[in-house]
């Protein structure tokens, strides 16, 4: 066993000797224990690999490279250093060590293995091998590491396979077609007919498996090439007794199914058989599955579809239940019934034992949500989510803050008990959904104006609960409650309690960013009682003018509340605190002697005293935002305190108080803060198109790296933009509803270039532009701006609001923006689609000739007369009558090149998809001509291989 | 049917076998492989044997000491009105499995944990008889293992 630590460089005849074998590297991993004596026995092993590995005895270096492979596959061991010796490996004229060759190399090459060219040779001479069991190694590991430089090489070899007359190799180079074609889609054109003839050859079922595979998988991406194949599959359908290639079938009929409705007419009937004779479950499952997803019109199979679901419901086996109920799920959105004459089994199974199971149970209760049941639904989830597990619970959470906040809320209609249930849902003792309902709080208040009053009991709710304090799960959630209560405070009936629910002492558990939250919240709370200590006159006055400014801003599904809503508005003498009042006289009245109630002196001096002492210790805060907007409350509560006390002697003189130096900064203060927010489109700034002439990324792309950790932080639940933008926001729509045409003025693209100044200024030259450029664009979300900016707050909102509103009325995706198109799409989507555009685009040419030569090949055959009969009644809006214009043409040549006109034109609409702008290799920068040429050499090379007559394309009608 | 991969791990969450359709570095493998151990192993007898897992579907199933872990395509994951049902049909998969373990039952007689570590090479060979490309060509045990027994005659 020592033979491999003696010696330094080359293997010696020791190490051929003594070398461990793979059972005994095995049994030495397993004597030691996981760890670091393992790994370092590991590591022995390999340095002994790695010399037995240069051997020149296959033998040795054969067990050697089967010793790293199993290192490499079970214990992650990097081996693409010893890439060259399985190459080395699979050439050995022992079938055991190319095997071990083939081994290693179908589990660790990359498509980047340098050697991987190296195998091509190797490759097609064991595919031409006459041992079938070399062939089959071959196709094996041509099918796991084919790239396309394999797949173009060796296309001829396999399309020689594919006729063989050994089922056993067929069968393999058919699977291992589905391969080849993804990496080179060109060989389609070669071995597509050959393909299709094993889908026709019904005698073996050995090959038929594995072609209805291919078709299965080639189908799952782009269906419309193989509804000439229908016939088949149809054949099969019926005629098969094999569940697998059943299931297969079934699969792509429900592809096909949505493509050509008269083709479900025909398939309804034997899955409605297979439902009801087989006996074996997955069977059964996938006919369920078809007929809920792509026969969902057919009301009888949809019946007894829903029938076996319920079976599967009822069965004990689990596994079957979670089926059924998914199988429910794809039922749901077009039959609703079905869910509901399961409901108990579903309602049931969300205290399951299976985390699984009640997820899909869940998925299922959501599904079923409506603007009716939405109250009714959410109270039993909340009751389901008390029950849970923690996990759970926050999963059921979640899924209701989803749904009811889909579409902007789409579904609720009683905001008031949606603010309720958003507070209940805070005091679940596992919440952690903080963040969604914090989002929530302050997005429903800020669209919806009717729900404030209530927001704010809900907000005053959390705040005064100092119990809650101590969870962090739901800091989140009482930072926006405090916003909530800041903001809103003058729906408050008291003030002074959400002052002291603020100052507690406990909110020194808070995290600082939160804490400043409460700190801000306070000032406006001690602005508001200020001023309506004051000023009690202007109080009314101010609300009036800002209802003035704020238009009817109310979301349209609640638009039936409308009328009501009147009384909400603060008229002229709307008493601010007690929005119960509905009755603007009533208000007066109440204004007068409530606010003579709750805003006396004493109060007020109270209050200021409060802030003033819980305050005290935090103005030396280490945190900045704390340290600021403590002092910013303390220098108003000190100002307001001396002023207050010294003038106690006129404290009944109203007119007074108009002229301290407190009332007058309060006015200002109040004007500032007595503006409202509302929601920004997170677009709005993607929607502003960038000027024809401006480029903004070529000279500074390479700055972004730099970039990358200054950027702003964007604010997630609102934001505050300058007019400018929302000017622009104005123009843009009403350009759009009038020509749909992006207009780019000079002010835009002005404004577009100050706010890259803005973010990059590092990188200008400094200039008093920068001063002026206030006057264009500014970042949407700049944070300095926050106060300076009230005035133009209210035109914003307004317009914001407006362009909400009407997007969401139309629900039309913006059209618009250059923007948008230019740099969105990722590449590798774009990539893949291609592909498989290839795939399909060279699939329906092949479809074309191969159907001519079948015809003429084999015209005996009932199949291909169907054809031919077919060809007189071809039929309107499927792919074969698209087809049609080919037929006149004689000439091959001709109609081949009109054809593939032809088909460029149909790809048009689809993006991405410009087949001929890629080569070979799917790549997609090669010039066009490049590409071009080299598809009419593959199909010289098609054409002359394979000997396919083109002369007469005949159409099939797949509906027989 | 889309098979990504193949695992057979033990109670001890040790890998025995694994087979990949698609390429993922090392470390992507060993992520996965944790994530998914730890996920399913952690699952008991009452609880059905489907684990959604990032863009994977895991079907498993255990036998004595041993989970066959089949990943395959979930494309449910986007669960609007516009559903694609090319997800793989989860009762075959089971059934694949099955297959896959009375195959190695037949040929190792009894088959456990030790064969299939000591046989690594042998269970790829009878895997890649039966799946290619992620699609499952052979089901006929004969047939799984006639390639095989002709190797084993002639060594």
């Amino acid at each position: 066993m020592s033979g491999g630590s003696g010696g330094g460089g080359g293997p010696s005849l020791m190490d051929s000797l003594f070398q461990r074998t793979l059972d005994d590297l095995i049994k030495g991993i397993r004597i030691h224990v996981p760890g670091a004596a393992q790994s370092t026995f590991i590591s022995k092993s390999l340095d002994e690999i790695r010399r037995e590995i240069k051997s020149t005895d296959l033998q040795t270096k054969s067990t050697a490279l089967q010793k790293l492979t199993y290192l490499h596959s079970l214990h992650g061991i990097d081996m693409s250093w010893a890439a060259f010796h399985a190459v080395e490996l699979t050439s050995s004229p022992s079938f055991i060590h190319k095997k071990t060759g083939y081994l290693a190399a179908s589990l660790s090459f990359r498509p980047s293995t340098d050697v991987l060219l190296l195998l091509t040779n190797q490759l097609r001479k064991d595919l031409s091998s006459t041992n079938q069991h070399e062939v089959s190694l071959a196709l094996e590991c041509l099918s796991v590491i084919c790239t396309p430089d394999f797949a173009r090489d060796l296309t001829p070899d396999i399309f020689t396979l594919l006729a063989s007359s050994k089922n056993f190799i067929r069968k393999k180079s058919i699977a291992c077609l589905l391969m080849v074609f993804s990496q080179y889609p060109d060989a389609v054109r070669v071995c597509f007919k050959r393909l299709v003839e094993n889908l026709e050859g019904t005698d073996n079922a050995q090959t038929l498996a594995a072609t209805v595979g291919v078709f299965c998988e080639l189908a799952s991406k782009e269906p419309r090439s193989y509804l000439p194949l229908a016939p088949e599959f149809y054949r099969i359908l019926v005629d098969s007794r094999n569940n697998w290639v059943l299931i297969k079938v079934l699969k792509i009929f429900a592809k096909l199914a949505k493509l050509e409705p008269r083709l479900a007419k025909k398939v309804v009937e034997p899955i409605c058989d297979h439902m009801k004779r087989s006996e074996a479950k997955s069977l059964v499952f996938e006919c369920v599955r078809t007929i809920v997803s792509s026969f969902y019109e057919y009301e009888f199979a949809v019946k007894l579809a829903v029938a076996k679901i319920r079976e599967f419901l009822l069965d004990s086996d689990l596994n079957l239940k979670y089926l059924g109920l998914q199988g429910l799920l794809l039922v749901a959105p077009n039959h609703s019934w079905a869910v509901l004459e399961n409901k108990e089994v579903v309602i049931k199974s969300l205290s399951d034992v299976d985390r699984n199971i009640k997820l899909e149970a869940l998925r299922l209760v959501m599904s079923m949500v409506s603007d009716d049941n939405v109250v009714e639904i959410c109270r039993v989830l909340i009751g389901y989510a008390l029950k849970s597990d923690p996990e759970f619970c926050n999963e059921i959470l979640r899924s209701m803050l989803l749904t009811c906040s889909r579409n902007v809320y789409e579904i609720i209609i009683d905001f008031d008990w949606y603010a309720s249930l958003l507070g209940e849902m805070a005091r679940i003792p596992h919440c952690q959904n903080g963040e969604e309902i914090e989002y929530q709080l302050i997005d429903i208040g800020m669209r919806v104006k009717d729900v404030r009053p209530e927001l704010v009991r809900v907000g005053r709710d959390l705040l005064i609960d100092p119990a809650l304090l101590g969870n962090p799960f739901i800091h989140r959630i009482l930072s926006a409650a405090a916003w909530v209560s800041g903001e809103y405070v003058w729906f408050s009936r008291n003030p002074f309690e959400i002052m002291e629910a603020l100052l507690q002492p406990r909110t020194n558990l808070l995290p600082p960013s939160i804490r400043a939250v409460y700190i801000h919240s306070a000032f406006k709370v001690l602005s508001f009682c200020l001023h309506s200590f004051l000023l009690p006159n202007k109080t009314a006055n101010s609300l009036s003018k800002f209802a003035d400014m704020e238009p009817d801003f109310i979301y349209s599904e609640s638009e039936g509340e409308f009328p009501e809503t009147s009384g909400l508005r603060p008229h002229q003498e709307f008493n601010p605190r007690d929005l119960s009042e509905k009755n603007a006289d009533n208000a007066t009245i109440s204004s007068s002697s409530l606010k003579n109630d709750t805003f006396t002196r004493e109060s007020v001096v109270n209050m200021l005293t409060l802030i003033l002492t819980s305050l005290s210790p935090l103005a030396g805060s280490h945190d900045v935002e704390i340290e600021e907007r403590v002092r910013n409350l303390f220098g108003l509560a000190q100002l307001a305190q001396e002023e207050i006390c010294c003038h106690d002697d006129r404290k009944e003189m109203m007119v007074d108080r108009d002229d301290l130096k407190t009332s007058i900064i309060i006015r200002l203060i109040n004007d500032a803060l007595s503006e409202d927010f509302g929601p920004v489109s997170l677009s709005a700034q993607e929607r502003v198109p960038v000027p024809d002439g401006l480029v903004l990324e070529e000279n500074l792309s390479k700055l972004d790296i730099i970039c990358a950790d200054v950027q702003l932080p964007k604010s997630k639940s609102f934001s505050l933009v300058r007019p400018s933008l929302l000017q622009m926001d104005g123009d843009f729509v009403s350009s759009r509803q009038n020509e749909e045409e992006s207009e780019t003025s000079a002010a835009e693209s002005t404004s577009l270039l100050s706010e890259h100044r803005k973010r990059h200024g590092l990188f200008y030259l400094p200039s008093d532009n920068n001063q002026n450029a206030s006057t264009g664009f500014q970042p949407a979300n700049d944070p300095n701006q926050k106060d300076n900016d009230v005035e133009d707050l209210v035109k914003l909102t307004e317009e914001s609001l407006v362009l909400k509103r009407k997007s969401n009325l139309a629900r039309p995706r913006p059209v618009v923006v250059k923007l948008d198109e230019g740099g969105r799409l990722p590449i590798t989507v774009k990539k893949t689609q291609s592909t498989d555009d290839l795939i399909s685009g060279a699939v329906r040419d092949v479809l074309l000739g191969n159907e001519a030569s079948s015809q003429s090949n084999q015209s005996g055959k009932p199949s291909s007369r169907r054809r031919g009969k077919a060809l007189s009644k071809v039929d309107q809006g499927s792919e074969s009558n698209n087809n049609m214009e080919n037929f006149e043409i004689g000439n091959s040549s001709k109609r081949r090149s009109k054809h593939r006109i032809h088909g460029k034109d149909k790809k048009h609409p689809s993006p991405g998809n410009d087949v001929e702008g890629r080569d070979e290799n799917g790549e997609v920068n090669k010039q066009k001509s490049g590409s071009r040429h080299g598809r009419h050499k593959a199909r010289q090379r098609a054409d002359g291989g394979i000997n396919v007559v083109v002369q007469k394309p005949v159409i099939p009608d797949f509906l027989l | 049917m889309g098979i990504r991969f193949v695992l057979m791990v033990n109670k001890q969450g040790q890998t025995r076998l694994a087979q990949y359709y698609e390429y993922l570095t090392l470390e992507e493998r060993r992520a996965l492989e944790g994530e998914i151990v730890r996920k399913c192993l952690a699952r008991n007898e009452q609880q059905c044997s489907f684990v959604e897992h990032r863009t994977y579907k895991i079907v498993y199933r255990r036998y004595a000491s041993l989970f066959f872990l089949v990943g395959v395509d979930n494309e449910e994951v986007s669960r609007a009105h516009t559903f694609t049902i090319m997800c793989p049909n989860e009762l075959a998969i089971l059934e694949f499995i099955h297959l896959l373990v009375e195959t190695m039952d037949r040929h190792f007689g009894n088959v456990c944990e030790l064969d299939i570590m000591f046989h690594l090479e042998k269970a790829h060979f009878m895997l890649e008889e039966m799946v290619m490309n992620g699609c499952i060509v052979e089901t006929s045990k004969a047939n799984i293992l006639a390639p095989i027994q002709l190797m084993d005659k002639a060594s």
